[in-house]
C-alpha cells in the first residue's frame, strides 16, 4: 500500500516534545466557521449574539460572499442589553421572531455565541430551548460557542456539530458516518468510492437538510475527514458509536490509508480494494508529481491556523518530498491525530499554541522555503522576502480525496512557481 | 440587539486601529479576546501593507477569565514596549474587554514605562470606526502637542488621513502639491506618515487644513482652542470646492488665490458635446458625509446630473447631510442599514449610484450602474495607480470613475438594442470573417422583443403579462416602424406594444406609434 511512499518512519512524531506557547494569538475566531458551514447546511442560518466586532469579522471573512443573501447574522448586542439580563432574552426572542418571518425557508437556526456574550453570560443553551418548543416542528434552534476566548477558527465547525450530535434520534443500525463539512464535490467521491467497496449505508454530518437526518446508536462507526473535530468525536462516543482511527484524506497515501481502515472495518476484500483504488491512485500519483515539482527539497513554516497542518505536513513531507521545520498547531488531539503523527517523520518542531512574535523570530531565522500562515502576517512575510502560502485557502478550496491531491500540491507549489516567475528588477 | 448582515463600519477600536497603523513609532496594546486579530488583515490584504499593524493584541482566553486577565494585558505592555521600543503607545480595549473592566489605561500607568502611554475610552456598544479613528486622534493630540513656535514661512498641517482611508494616499501628495503652488508647506501630515514626535510639533504649523471631518475634526478643533489652529471648512473635492479652498486658504494666510488648472480637464470634458447625454441623470448618493456631500455638489453643479436622494451611513454628519439635502429638495437618509438604502435606491429608481462597496452591489443587483465615492471599499480601491479625489488631478479622475459605469451602461444597452438587428444577432457571425448576415427568422414575425435598457428588467414580467392581449400592428404603421433607424427601432417596437396593449388598443396605427413615442419622451 505504501509501496509508491517512503516507508513509514521508524520514528514518527508521537513522542516529539510539543513545545506549548501563550502569548499573542494570531488566529481566527470559531465564528469564521459559519462561512463554510451555512454553504453546506441549506436549510440552516446561523445568528451570532456579539458586538460590532464579531459581524465586522464575518464580513471581512466572508468578503463579496455577504452580498448573495448569506444565511448569517449578527444580532449586535446595544447598551441597553448590557444593562438588564432579562431584557436580552426578550430582545432575542424579537430578533429571532423577526428573522424567522423574514426567512421561512430556515429549518434549523443557531445561536451562536460570541465572546461578548459569553462574558456578560447570556444562555443560549436556554433560550435555543425555550425557542425550540416555540418554533416546533418546523424550526429546530440550537446553540453553539464560536468565541473567541474559546474556539479557534475550525474549532467552530466543531462546537457546531458537536451540538448537533445530542439531538440526532437513537438507532440500532449498523452505518458508517462521515464527519466533517466537505465541499460537495469531494464528498460525493468520497461516497463514490465507499460505494464501489460495497460499503454502507453511509450517512454525512453535517448533512445538507435537517430532512436527512438519522440515527446514531451503538452499531454506528465514524470516520472524520476533518482533524478538528476533538468534541464531536467526543460526543458521537458518548452516543455509543465508535471511531475509526485514519491517518486524513489529503493526497495519495492519505485517502488511501483512510479508505484502508474504513475498508478494513467493514470487511471489504483486499482485490475489491484495490480494483476501486487503482485507477484513481495513479491519477493523483501522477497529478501530486506533476504538481510538486518546485517543492522537493524545500522547506516548509506551518503558523498555526487550522489544525491541518500536521496531515498537511505529512502530506509535503512525504508526497512532495518537502522537509518540515516546524509545524504549529492551534490545539493537538493527541488521539486524533496520533495516525498522522505517526507517519511524520521525527525532526520538525512541533507546536501548540503562539507566542506570535517569537514564532516569526523562529520563522526568519530558520528562512524556510516556504511559509504557510494566516492573511495577517502573509504580505508582511513577502516584504521581508519569504515565499508565504495562506492558510485559509486550504479550508475553502477542494483539497481531500484522490482527485484534489494534484490540486492540492499545486497550491503550495504556486506561490514558488510565482516568485521564480517574476522578474521584478532591472537587468544587470 | 439589531439584526445586521453588513456593517458599513467597524468597532472603535478598528479606528484606532487605522491612527496607529498610519502613524510611525506609535504602538497600540489593545486589550482584546483571540481572534480580534482578523482586523490585521484588513491593513495587510485590502490596503496591502507590507508589515503588521504596531498593534499587540493580549489575546486572553476563556481560561484566562478573572485576574489573570489584567496580567496578561501588563506583560502584553511590557513586551510590546520591549519589543518595539515605540515613541508612545496607545492602549485601549475591545468590546469584550470593555465587559470584564480591567482598565488598561489605569494598569498602563502602573507600569512606569519611559515613554507617553495615552488610554483610550471607546464606547464599543455606542460608537463606531469613524469616531474611534477621531477620538484616538484626538487623544494623541491632546497628550502630545504642545504649543511652539510659528515656522517662519506659512506652513500648515494635513489633518485626518488614516490608514484604510478611501484614497487618502494620494490626497496627501495632490494637496502637497496644491498648497505648495501657493507657496504654503506642510509642516505634519497627522496621523498618517506622522511620528509621535511630529504630533509635539503640530503647532509650529500657522493653520491646519481638515481634510476629513470623519477622522480630524475633533482634533482640529482642540488645536483651534489650544494652540490657536485655525482649520480649513471646506472639503476641496470638486473643481468648485477645489476653487474655494484656495480662496479660503488665501483668506486664512494673506496669500494670492494661486491655482494652476492648466492640468484640469474635467470642466471641458463635462462641457464638450459628448457629454450631453449626461445632462438630468439622476443620481443617489450614499456614503460617508464628507465625500456625499461633495459628491452632491459636483453631480449637479459639474457634471450636469439630477441629485434626486443622498444619505450617509455616518450620524456624525447627519446634520450636514439633513441641511444640504434640504437644499437640494431631497429627503435626506441617515442609517446604517443597507436594507433601507436598498428600499430607497428601489424607489427612487436612479440611473446611477454614487456610493460604498455596499451600493455597488446593490446596484449590479437592481442593474443600476454605479461608481465608488466613500469608505467602505474594497481591495481594488486601493489601487495602484495614482488616484486622488482631491484638487486638481481629483477632479480629472473623478469625472472618468463616474462617466465610465454610464458609458460602459450605454454600451451595454446598445448591444442589447443590437441584438435583433440582421448583422448583429448571435447566428450572424463576424462580418470581417466573410461571415455572411442571415436573416434572424423571427425578427420581423414578432417573436421575443429586443432587450431593452437594464432599467426595465424589473417591470419587464408585469409588462408581459400585460401584453398577453393579441397586438396586431397595421400595414402602414409595420412600414412607419422600418423608418426609424434599426438601432432603436426594437425599443420602439416593444415601447409601442406595452403602450397599446396596457390601453387595450388591439391595433397599432401610425398614430398609436407616435402617441407611444410621445408617451415614452423624456
Amino acid at each position: 500500500m505504501t509501496g509508491h511512499f517512503p516507508p513509514p518512519p521508524a520514528r514518527g512524531c508521537s513522542d516529539t516534545p510539543v513545545l506549548k506557547e501563550r502569548g499573542q494569538h494570531e488566529v481566527f475566531c470559531g465564528l469564521t466557521g459559519i462561512i463554510w458551514l451555512h454553504r453546506k447546511m441549506q436549510d440552516a442560518f446561523f445568528l451570532v449574539v456579539g458586538s460590532r466586532t464579531c459581524a465586522h469579522l464575518l464580513q471581512s471573512a466572508a468578503g463579496v460572499m455577504i452580498f448573495a443573501e448569506p444565511r448569517f447574522a449578527t444580532a449586535i448586542l446595544e447598551e441597553t442589553d448590557l444593562a438588564g439580563m432579562a431584557d436580552a432574552q426578550e430582545e432575542l426572542d424579537r430578533v429571532v421572531t423577526q428573522l424567522l418571518e423574514r426567512r421561512p425557508d430556515i429549518r434549523q437556526l443557531f445561536l451562536v455565541g460570541s465572546c461578548p456574550s459569553e462574558v456578560i453570560k447570556l444562555d443560549l443553551g436556554r433560550a435555543a430551548e425555550r425557542m425550540s418548543a416555540q418554533f416546533a416542528p418546523r424550526v429546530r434552534v440550537l446553540n453553539y460557542s464560536g468565541s473567541g476566548i474559546e474556539t479557534t477558527f475550525t474549532q467552530g465547525e466543531d462546537a457546531c456539530l458537536a451540538a448537533m450530535v445530542p439531538v440526532l434520534p437513537d438507532t440500532d443500525s449498523r452505518e458508517l458516518l462521515l464527519v466533517g463539512a466537505l465541499p460537495d464535490v469531494v464528498e460525493q467521491q468520497a461516497l463514490d468510492l465507499l460505494e464501489a467497496m460495497g460499503i454502507g449505508p453511509v450517512r454525512v454530518l453535517p448533512a445538507q437538510s435537517v430532512e436527512d437526518d438519522y440515527g446514531i446508536g451503538p452499531n454506528t462507526v465514524f470516520a472524520l475527514t476533518q482533524p478538528f473535530l476533538s468534541d464531536t468525536h467526543a460526543a458521537l462516543t458518548r452516543r455509543g458509536a465508535r471511531h475509526i482511527a485514519a491517518p486524513f484524506p489529503f493526497g495519495e497515501e492519505g485517502t488511501t490509508a483512510w479508505l484502508s481502515a474504513v475498508a478494513a472495518e467493514f470487511d471489504v476484500p483486499q482485490d475489491l480494494f484495490e480494483s476501486v483504488t487503482a485507477a484513481p491512485r495513479a491519477r493523483a500519483r501522477k497529478a501530486v508529481s506533476q504538481a510538486s515539482e518546485g517543492l522537493r527539497d524545500r522547506s516548509v513554516f506551518f503558523f498555526p491556523d487550522s489544525q491541518l497542518e500536521i496531515p498537511l505536513a505529512r502530506f509535503l513531507t512525504r508526497e512532495c518530498g518537502m522537509a518540515a521545520v516546524e509545524v504549529g498547531v492551534p490545539f493537538l488531539h493527541r488521539a486524533i491525530m496520533s495516525p498522522d503523527l505517526d507517519l511524520l517523520a521525527e525532526g520538525p518542531t512541533l507546536a501548540e499554541g503562539q507566542d506570535v512574535d517569537k514564532q516569526l523570530a523562529r520563522c526568519r531565522a530558520a528562512r524556510p522555503d516556504l511559509t504557510v500562515c494566516g492573511l495577517g502576517l502573509a504580505n508582511p512575510l513577502e516584504a521581508e522576502g519569504m515565499a508565504t502560502k495562506w492558510a485559509i485557502e486550504l479550508v475553502f478550496t477542494p483539497v481531500h480525496f484522490y482527485e484534489q491531491a494534484g490540486d492540492l500540491a499545486g497550491l503550495f507549489s504556486r506561490p514558488l512557481r510565482r516568485r521564480g516567475l517574476l522578474k521584478l528588477e532591472a537587468a544587470e | 440587539m439589531k439584526l445586521t448582515v453588513w456593517t458599513y463600519e467597524g468597532p472603535p477600536h478598528v479606528g484606532a486601529m487605522r491612527v496607529a497603523t498610519g502613524m510611525k513609532g506609535l504602538h497600540y496594546v489593545l486589550h482584546a479576546p483571540q481572534g480580534d486579530t482578523y482586523a490585521d488583515l484588513l491593513f495587510t490584504m485590502i490596503e496591502r501593507r507590507d508589515h503588521r499593524p504596531p498593534v499587540t493584541y493580549t489575546t486572553f482566553q476563556a481560561r484566562d477569565l478573572g485576574a489573570d486577565t489584567a496580567d496578561l494585558f501588563k506583560t502584553a505592555c511590557l513586551d510590546a514596549y520591549d519589543r518595539f521600543q515605540p515613541e508612545a503607545i496607545i492602549v485601549g480595549a475591545s468590546c469584550t474587554a470593555e465587559l470584564i473592566q480591567d482598565d488598561p489605561g489605569g494598569m498602563s500607568e502602573t507600569l512606569g514605562l519611559p515613554v507617553p502611554v495615552i488610554p483610550l475610552e471607546l464606547p464599543s456598544y455606542q460608537r463606531k470606526e469613524n469616531f474611534g479613528a477621531d477620538e484616538t486622534f484626538f487623544q494623541i493630540c491632546r497628550h502630545l502637542a504642545r504649543p511652539v513656535e510659528k515656522t517662519a514661512r506659512i506652513t500648515c498641517n494635513l489633518i485626518g488621513p488614516t490608514a484604510l482611508g478611501f484614497r487618502h494616499r494620494d490626497d496627501i501628495t495632490e494637496l502637497t502639491g496644491l498648497l505648495l503652488e501657493m507657496g504654503i508647506e506642510v509642516n505634519v501630515v497627522a496621523p498618517m506618515t506622522a511620528r509621535p514626535s511630529d504630533i509635539a510639533r503640530l503647532g509650529a504649523a500657522h493653520f491646519n487644513v481638515l481634510m476629513y471631518p470623519e477622522t480630524g475634526e475633533s482634533a482640529c478643533r482642540w488645536m483651534e482652542r489650544e494652540l490657536g489652529l485655525p482649520f480649513t471648512k471646506t472639503v476641496p473635492i470638486g473643481v468648485g470646492a477645489t476653487r474655494d479652498f484656495v480662496a479660503e486658504v488665501a483668506a486664512l494666510t494673506g496669500v494670492a488665490a494661486t491655482l494652476d488648472d492648466t492640468r484640469l480637464r474635467l470642466p471641458w470634458y463635462s462641457a464638450s458635446v459628448d457629454s450631453t447625454y449626461l445632462t438630468g441623470k439622476r443620481v443617489f448618493l450614499f456614503g460617508d458625509g464628507t465625500h456625499v456631500a461633495a459628491a452632491a455638489r459636483i453631480a449637479r453643479d459639474e457634471m450636469g446630473f439630477e441629485v434626486v436622494g443622498m444619505g450617509c451611513y455616518n450620524r456624525e454628519q447627519a446634520r450636514l447631510i439633513r441641511s444640504l439635502a434640504k437644499d437640494y429638495g431631497v429627503e435626506a437618509l441617515i442609517t446604517d442599514d443597507y436594507l433601507e438604502v436598498e428600499r430607497r435606491i428601489e424607489d427612487l429608481a436612479p440611473e446611477m449610484i454614487l456610493g460604498t462597496q455596499m451600493e455597488r452591489h446593490i446596484g449590479k443587483r437592481l442593474g443600476i450602474p454605479c461608481a465608488v465615492i466613500s469608505a467602505p471599499v474594497h481591495v481594488q480601491d486601493f489601487p495602484a495607480r495614482y488616484s486622488p479625489q482631491m484638487g486638481i488631478e481629483g477632479a480629472n479622475v473623478i469625472f472618468d470613475t463616474w462617466v465610465h459605469p454610464l458609458v460602459m451602461g450605454l454600451e451595454e444597452h446598445l448591444l442589447h438594442m443590437f441584438r435583433a438587428d440582421f448583422e448583429f444577432h448571435d447566428d450572424a457571425g463576424a462580418s470581417h470573417h466573410g461571415g455572411k448576415a442571415t436573416e434572424l427568422a423571427d425578427t420581423e414575425t414578432g417573436g421575443p422583443a429586443p432587450q431593452t435598457p437594464r432599467r426595465f428588467n424589473g417591470k419587464m414580467k408585469e409588462d408581459r403579462a400585460a401584453s398577453s392581449v393579441e397586438v396586431v400592428w397595421l400595414p402602414a404603421a409595420e412600414k412607419e416602424l422600418k423608418k426609424i433607424p434599426f438601432f432603436v427601432r426594437g425599443k420602439a417596437r416593444r415601447n409601442t406594444e406595452v403602450f397599446a396593449a396596457e390601453r387595450g388598443v388591439e391595433e397599432i396605427s401610425v398614430d398609436t406609434l407616435y402617441e407611444a413615442k410621445a408617451h415614452y419622451a423624456r
